[in-house]
């Protein structure tokens, strides 16, 4: 056992003096193979936490939406509806919500305005999320006017900001009161945006949006798990923008690795030659370019894992912003709850050392078991 | 201790470009005796260095290394005995560039599970004995070709072999340098080291350390 620890740690020692001795070469693989995996490692990251947030919030969002549907448009729906969906079995409330947009011109910018269920605010004050704050330089007891639907200037006061934990949501968004809302966009009373319901059994979920479809037919149905299953689609390891990014980086990744693959230098196998003529075995020759592939994928790997962390949960996303952040002029200063998980480190470690070990492997193995007699010969 | 039994090697056999570099030679080699494999170049004393060195495998004919016969053991075991057995000078040196005269020197140990400190202690000691210790952390690339010549036989002696073999020794070497090389011959033989070198160098095929002169020509054994 002793022997066989010394053997591992003199071929290290000797690896290492290898690798030191084509620092550039090394130090040129090691930036291409960061850039690489820091790429992979981003998307990653990012893909898991912007879903496992999205999650998050929707954790708390209603069981069901239902909209009214003008002209395969969503119209303003009658309050009225809430009184007949209350008549299907299984329903525990039905409650109006009220939301739209407003166009600021003066930053050029989409606000989203809400009236929170609860928590109802006080007439002529508003709460709001940060990118507006800092777009309007706009902060806590300063007012903001808004041009109503007629014309008219309505003056509201920041009551309070918007918690930045949740601002992948709260950027753009303002709070306002339901009469302040109605007044804003001329929504008249027995009118809401949409119907939001709970359920006394979730499971009962598709049959009384059935229920629902049959009852009202100039409406749809949105139910939680299907927003969750849309940001699957578009933030998942195999749908959307993901998969695009995911193939370049793959792509770059392969090349990379079959240039590895496929080219030893002479003077690579000349070093090989002379190691098997003096005595090293085949195995000793592999082990040793083991030992090479893993401190250059380590190296990699590590860093591009860490650069990625950075980018991703304290640079804000940088690199991706204007891609994944949607059309807001608003982009949230994004900061994602730091979520890594282990199952996502062993799929990048499998899916980026472990191809360029074998890829400097197989080349070396191909040379060392040449006979050394080629050595003698010059 | 070694013996050559109608020995052939047959590069490239079956295509155009076949050729025979070793034609059925047989041939014995004595312990602590040093043997030159005279001939000029494209004789096949090279590839008779590394048939006898298990380097290369015959195409037919058979090997003995002390009674045994080697001709048909795996990959496995001949490198085992070409490490334990055989320690080789080339003609090119074939250092390895970029890592020091000591690293060369200990390369040939490095898979055989020696504590590296304990190594390093022997190869220090070998190249003191061979007056070349002021070197062992230099690169090998700024080494003159006398130096690199001596750092190639401590790394040929760090695993103790029984039998040296030196491929054309003195070619990239001047007189003086092949003389000395000679003495240090004579010294390996004087601690019961047989030594088998290949060389159309008067100086060495001369030298009075020398117990015998194979004479090689085409592949044969003209006369010894």
């Amino acid at each position: 056992m002793r022997s066989w620890i010394e053997r591992q740690k003199n071929v290290i020692e000797f690896t290492l003096s290898s690798l030191l001795r084509r620092k550039g070469k090394n130090a040129a693989l090691i930036f291409v193979y960061t850039v690489v995996v820091f790429m992979l490692a981003s998307v990653v990251f990012f893909t898991h936490s912007i879903k496992k947030e999205a999650s998050m919030i929707l954790k708390d969002a209603p069981e069901m939406v239902i909209q009214r549907m003008v002209a395969g448009r969503h119209e303003l729906i009658p309050v009225s509806y809430a009184d007949k969906i209350k008549t299907i079995r299984g329903v525990s409330s039905v409650k109006g919500r009220f939301w739209g947009y407003y166009y600021d011109p003066i930053v050029g910018a989409n606000y989203t305005l809400m009236v929170p269920e609860d928590d109802q605010l006080t007439p002529g004050t508003i709460a709001i999320g940060e990118g507006i704050s800092r777009t309007r330089l706009a902060f806590e007891g300063d007012t903001i006017e808004f041009r109503a639907y007629d014309g008219a200037i309505i003056h509201l006061e920041i009551k309070k900001m918007l918690s930045s934990k949740s601002e992948l949501v709260s950027s753009d968004l303002v709070l306002i009161s339901e009469g302040d809302f109605r007044k804003l966009f001329g929504t008249s009373r027995g009118y809401a945006t949409d119907l939001t319901l709970k359920v006394k059994n979730t499971r009962e979920l598709p049959t009384i949006a059935v229920k629902i479809a049959e009852l009202l037919p100039d409406t749809r149905q949105i139910m939680r798990d299907e927003i969750l299953r849309t940001y699957d689609a578009v933030f998942n390891w195999r749908g959307g923008i993901m998969i695009v990014i995911l193939l370049g980086a793959m792509l770059a990744f392969i090349i990379f690795a079959w240039d590895k693959a496929s080219g030893l230098s002479s003077e690579e196998r000349r070093e090989i030659g002379i190691l098997k003529a003096i005595g090293w075995e085949t195995s000793d020759v592999i082990l040793m370019k083991f030992w090479e592939g893993m401190v250059i994928s380590l190296s990699s790997f590590l860093s591009g894992v860490l650069l990625a962390y950075v980018h991703v949960f304290l640079a804000s996303s940088v690199l991706f912003e204007p891609v994944l952040k949607g059309w807001a002029i608003l982009y949230p200063k994004f900061r994602i709850i730091p979520f890594v998980d282990a199952s996502q480190i062993a799929a990048l470690f499998f899916l980026t050392v472990i191809p360029y070990t074998v890829a400097t492997i197989i080349p070396s193995w191909r040379a060392a078991t040449v006979d050394p007699d080629t050595v003698m010969r010059g | 201790m070694i013996e050559l039994i109608n020995v052939r090697k047959v590069f490239s056999q079956g295509k155009p470009n076949e050729f025979v570099a070793v034609h059925g030679v047989s041939l014995s080699i004595d312990s602590n005796k040093v043997t030159v494999l005279k001939g000029p170049s494209g004789s096949g004393k090279t590839t008779l260095l590394s048939l006898i060195g298990c380097m290369a495998r015959p195409t037919s004919g058979r090997i003995k290394l002390l009674d045994r016969e080697i001709t048909s053991l795996p990959e496995r075991f001949l490198t085992e005995i070409r490490r334990k057995t055989f320690g080789f000078i080339f003609q090119q040196f074939n250092l390895i560039k970029g890592i020091t005269a000591l690293e060369n020197v200990m390369l040939p140990a490095y898979p055989l599970g020696e504590g590296y400190a304990s190594l390093k202690t022997r190869a220090m000691h070998l190249l003191d004995l061979f007056n070349i210790s002021q070197k062992a952390h230099s690169k090998v690339e700024w080494l003159s070709g006398g130096e690199a010549q001596r750092i190639t036989m401590v790394r040929a002696l760090i695993n103790n072999p029984s039998v040296i073999i030196a491929d054309e020794p003195t070619a990239h070497l001047d007189t003086k340098l092949s003389r000395e090389f000679m003495e240090i011959v004579e010294r390996l033989k004087d601690d019961k080291k047989s030594v088998l070198i290949a060389s159309h160098d008067p100086i060495v095929y001369e030298s009075g350390g020398v117990d015998r002169v194979v004479n090689v020509r085409d592949g044969r054994i003209v006369e010894s």
